[in-house]
């Protein structure tokens, strides 16, 4: 065991004297109180240590230990439902040790290792296992969860119990004595292993209808979401977080408002999931390592996040992964960086920013797993960025903007007029169109391409359209053009606009979008129809069902909603007859 | 009497001054974030703290400045201990300076606790969830943006706007409903005139509150570096008095430029590679520190709720400032200047407003069942209303369809009586009521934001007939 002495102290960053023999990040407990540090840099005899708590009361002088590990999570069951801060310390846990504030110098596990798990097996005596493959469940809530051969483990299993554990007791052991309890460790930094990525080509249906219908994201995809402050970034976390079709969602609250993760604590153990009807609280892990905490452990907290994504996504599952935000662990980056004063890229971001993000967001990704079954899982993440004054020309912005394959452009006027979510349709994009398209196609919306090019083109027409208003006044249009200015104004405020706090339409089933979005369209063809045959467009938009489109949103059956296209259709007709 | 310590390390080993910075050598021992005495060779002491220790150098910033410190005679003295401050539940009714030291020519208090300015981070799983509706008695605030027990919810001023009568009177009329107890206020005052601080002083005499409050002075005159720990100070007895001894307690804050001028000085006096504007790269960080000391916590009855003040440069909501404080706090509540030439009182731009935790505060049972609908209604109304006075201005009113006339009555209808009130003290029923009559200027298929069954309950056509 290494042990040195400490020889500067700036903020959460450290020097310490005596370390030759350390690795690059590994936890050293600092100072007499041991607080939890990592090396992120070695210079001859010193090493450069960040430290993930306050370092307020540290001396030149005190000792320092080198624990010889890299920073490192538990995986096991009764990660689920669990709060941890950005080290995977229990905050409910820390709560009770040391009360309703965070005091320094505490180390738990992040896993109970006292709770006993009922394992059933599933390989027997004899069998060959290799790293991933499955030797035996456990149910956490309702998931099966799966307890896997370490990676890079392999051999054939001399013994398989079955009966009640804690995670630490081996409940397998290999002819060559290797005992396999169903607790791993890993390193966080390090991605966990796999066969091989596959390319995502399944929707993550989200329920929101600007994200699905226009701006998909797939399984094991990523996605980002910049905006001003007030744009609804967390909102629009929370809301993928509550209605994302996925088995585990980890939610990483990373430099952000502790209230808000108290509103997530509080709310998702009331929320059903849609689909299982069970809390969503049961699938969720919660990382909060809010504004006000250590900032180095807000740097880590994205990767502890990742790691446990991975975990369950090694188990053949699919994971959402939602970062709010990547911008204030950026600065984390930065704030160390300037204490180590190195030499400062663009806006002080160090020149590694990059390659870090890049590195991050590559994590995501649908693979086959380890194991001899071919499993598939996938991890999509979808990072909140914070743009200071709401301006994407900055680095972080910039750089995750080549890396992530959707992108949703909060916008801060639609903010203001209380469009939410404010989603820009025209600077918002998704790489993604050609991949789910086959998807849509299979699940039974064969014209969504269709329907959807229709209703950008529609959008994008409206801003030219309204250029020309702003100069000469909406008079000026031809009737057709009116018309377009009429159905966009529907689109937006009839089909986008979705409330995340209304009790019905907060998620809206793919079946029920399409069939919003083709009425409105429907709607536009057959007033087309109906001004060719010389109606003027002011007494169609009179009529009754134009107020009932409005109200789709709060149909629950879709069967209404397919009723409207009749009923437009037979209104219109009327006044064509009257005529 | 505090007992005096077994043994100090005192020495004149100050070599190097800089700004607010000093720097000191041969130390041993000492330890970070610690509070150094300064001895000037007349005699005067001060108070610094140490940001960055090495084997032989301490840097440390002073909070009372520089000028008159030497490095030959001064000398200087570790004490070991964290920037503390005194806290007791009779700092109630009495003024004190900066760093929590009374300026009123009272006595000390009696200390019931000595508590590290810093305080510790809330535990995120500790937290209780803000739910209880403030009414402010201000329209702009409790039906648009509503404030509730435990949030930090900022007003975004400009220079010459009336943020300080406004923060005054939420400050005088702020009650939860159906709870007699008030609010006790603490007002931390950073880098502001004179004028400022006795305009809020004497508003709180006038309305009887001065003994619900507690001033923290830093005015525009004193040490611009112990700006640094006055809102530490303030929050510190904050946390004391809503967690030991239950009381709700209101933190105005103000004003948040000077203080983050002065946080720029000490890292430009460091020689810090500097972020946007010459702020610290750490800024957030540091705001975050102060911000995040709102909240509500499991298990305690009090709270601490919080408006900070701060004036935009230039009017610019997208200086380092105001952005970095509208990524931290719940919200932000902003004047226009536009607003305040029209002559609206107070000059609120609902616009760029926003509550984040409104939704907790309000509905059935805590306001009414309308509320979330009526202002997203009136929300958009306006939006488009304001939209169509840009369009009038170039291609004139008659062009307008009639609806659209109609919108662009409502929005003048809208910040003639919605928006101005002066010092009206309004409930939320009344706030909702002017709410619904400005929606009879609209055709009821319009009002696409609220339920039917709330049109047929609250729509004053519907009521009549």
């Amino acid at each position: 065991m290494i042990v040195g002495g400490i020889s500067r102290i700036s903020g959460p960053v450290v020097l310490s004297e005596g370390m030759r023999g350390c690795r690059m990040y590994d936890v050293v407990k600092v100072g007499e109180q041991e607080l939890n540090g990592e090396i992120i840099r070695l210079d001859g005899d010193q090493a450069v240590i960040q430290v993930y708590e306050d370092t307020t009361g540290l001396k030149v002088g005190e000792k320092v230990i080198n624990t010889g590990v890299p920073l490192s999570v538990e995986l096991g069951p009764g990660l689920l439902s669990s709060i941890y801060d950005g080290i995977q310390r229990p905050l409910p846990l820390l709560a009770e040790k040391t009360g309703s504030f965070i005091s320094r110098g505490v180390t738990l596990p992040g896993l109970s290792h006292g709770r006993r798990w009922e394992f059933r097996p599933r390989v027997k005596k004899g069998d060959q296992v290799t790293g991933g493959d499955i030797i035996g469940t456990v149910t956490e809530y309702h998931l099966e969860h799966r307890v896997m051969i370490p990676p890079f483990v392999s051999g054939i299993v001399r013994e398989i119990r079955s009966g009640e554990f804690t995670v630490d007791e081996p409940v397998c052991t290999l002819e060559d004595d290797t005992k396999i309890p169903m607790l791993q460790t890993w390193p966080v930094r390090k991605g966990r292993p796999y066969q091989r990525k596959m390319d995502p080509d399944t929707l993550l249906v989200t329920g929101q209808r600007v994200f699905d219908s226009l701006f998909p994201v797939t399984k094991g995809g990523t996605a980002m979401i910049p905006g001003g402050f007030g744009t609804g970034k967390t909102v629009a976390e929370q809301t993928l977080a509550k209605w994302s079709d996925t088995q585990i969602v980890v939610y990483i609250g990373c430099g952000e408002r502790g209230n808000e993760m108290t509103d997530v604590l509080t709310e998702f153990p009331e929320l059903l999931d849609p689909r299982t009807k069970r809390p969503l609280i049961q699938r969720t892990i919660l990382i909060a390592n809010t504004s006000n905490m250590p900032v180095a452990a807000r740097e880590a907290s994205i990767y502890t996040g990742i790691t446990l994504a991975e975990y369950y996504r090694d188990m053949g599952y699919d994971v959402a992964l939602m970062a709010d935000s990547t911008s204030r662990w950026g600065e984390a980056l930065r704030e160390v960086s300037g204490r180590l004063e190195e030499m400062p890229g663009e806006e002080g971001y160090p020149a590694y920013l990059a390659t870090r993000l890049a590195a991050f967001y590559e994590r995501a990704g649908r693979v086959v797993c380890l194991g001899s079954d071919e499993r598939k899982g996938s991890v999509t993440v979808v990072g909140a960025v914070s743009p200071p004054g709401g301006d994407f020309s900055e680095p972080i912005t910039q750089n995750t903007l080549r890396i992530a394959g959707t992108f949703w452009a909060l916008d801060t006027s639609l903010a203001y007029r209380r469009h939410f979510p404010s989603v820009n349709w025209i600077k918002s994009y998704s790489l993604y169109l050609d991949q789910v398209q086959d998807w849509f196609a299979t699940s039974g919306f064969p014209d969504w391409k269709d329907l959807r090019a229709r209703a950008m083109y529609l959008l994008q027409k409206e801003v030219e359209l309204q250029e020309i208003v702003q100069l000469v006044g909406p008079d000026a249009l031809p009737e057709s053009e009116k018309a377009i200015l009429e159905i966009t104004r529907m689109i937006r405020e009839d089909f986008l606009q979705q409330s995340a706090y209304h009790d019905i339409d907060s998620f809206c089933s793919l079946e029920k979008q399409y069939w919003m979005l083709r009425t409105i369209l429907s709607f536009h063809d057959r007033v087309d129809q109906a001004m060719g045959k010389g109606i003027p467009l002011a007494k169609i938009l009179k009529l009754p069902v134009k107020t009932e489109i409005g109200r789709m949103k709060e149909l629950t059956g879709i069967d209404q909603i397919k009723s409207l296209i009749t009923q437009i259709d037979g209104t219109i007709s009327a006044l064509e007859a009257e005529r | 009497m505090t007992k005096a310590p077994l043994f100090t390390k005192e020495a004149r080993a100050i070599s190097y001054v800089s700004g607010p910075l000093i720097f000191i050598q041969n130390v041993k021992g000492v330890s970070y974030g610690e509070i150094v005495r300064i001895i000037l060779p007349t005699g005067e002491e001060r108070t610094g703290q140490v940001l960055d220790i090495s084997k032989d150098i301490a840097v440390t910033q002073v909070y009372e400045g520089t000028s008159g410190i030497d490095n030959k005679d001064t000398r200087v003295r570790f004490t070991g201990e964290p920037p503390k401050v005194k806290v007791s539940i009779d700092m109630l009714g009495r003024i004190f300076n900066g760093v929590g030291k009374p300026r009123d020519g009272g006595p000390e208090i009696i200390e019931e606790a000595n508590l590290d300015i810093n305080g510790m981070p809330i535990n995120p799983s500790a937290r209780d969830k803000p739910a209880d509706f403030i009414q402010t008695g201000m329209s702009t605030i409790d039906g648009l943006n509503t404030l509730v027990r435990g949030q930090k919810l900022p007003i975004f001023s400009g220079a010459g706007l009336p943020a300080n009568k406004l923060a005054a009177q939420i400050a005088r009329q702020a009650k939860v409903l159906g709870e007699e107890e008030k609010f006790a206020v603490i007002f931390v005052a950073m880098g502001i005139t004179y004028k400022e601080a006795s305009f809020f002083m004497r508003d709180f005499e006038k309305t009887g509150a001065l003994e619900r409050v507690v001033f923290f002075m830093n005015l525009a005159d004193d040490p611009t570096i112990e700006r640094i720990a006055t809102p530490r100070c303030a929050l510190t007895a904050a946390e004391f008095l809503a967690f030991e001894h239950d009381l709700h307690v209101l933190v105005i804050l103000t004003d948040m430029i000077n203080y983050c001028e002065a946080l720029r000085e000490i890292s430009t006096a460091r020689e810090e590679v500097p972020g946007r504007r010459g702020y610290p790269g750490y800024m957030y960080t540091d705001l975050a520190s102060i911000y995040e000391r709102a909240g509500r916590v499991k298990g305690k009855k009090g709270s601490i709720t919080q408006i900070p003040i701060l004036t935009m440069p230039d009017d610019d909501i997208t200086h380092p400032v105001p952005d970095l404080t509208g990524y931290i706090t719940e919200g932000q509540i902003v004047l226009s200047r536009d607003l305040f030439r029209r002559g609206a009182d107070p000059p609120v731009d609902t616009l760029p407003c926003l509550s984040r935790l409104m939704n907790l505060g309000i509905g059935p049972g805590k306001t009414r069942e309308d509320h979330r609908n009526v202002a997203d209604q009136l929300y958009a109304s306006y939006a488009y209303g304001r939209d169509l006075r840009r369009l009038v201005a170039i291609v004139g009113e008659e062009a307008l369809t009639e609806l659209d006339k109609k919108y662009l009555k409502i929005a003048d209808e809208f910040e003639r009586q919605f928006i101005t009130q002066g010092d009206e003290n309004r409930s939320i029923e009344r706030t909702l009521e002017i709410g619904w009559q400005l929606f009879t200027l609209l055709p009821e298929e319009e009002l696409k934001r609220i339920k039917r069954e709330y049109i047929q309950k609250y729509h004053p056509a519907s009521k009549k007939g």
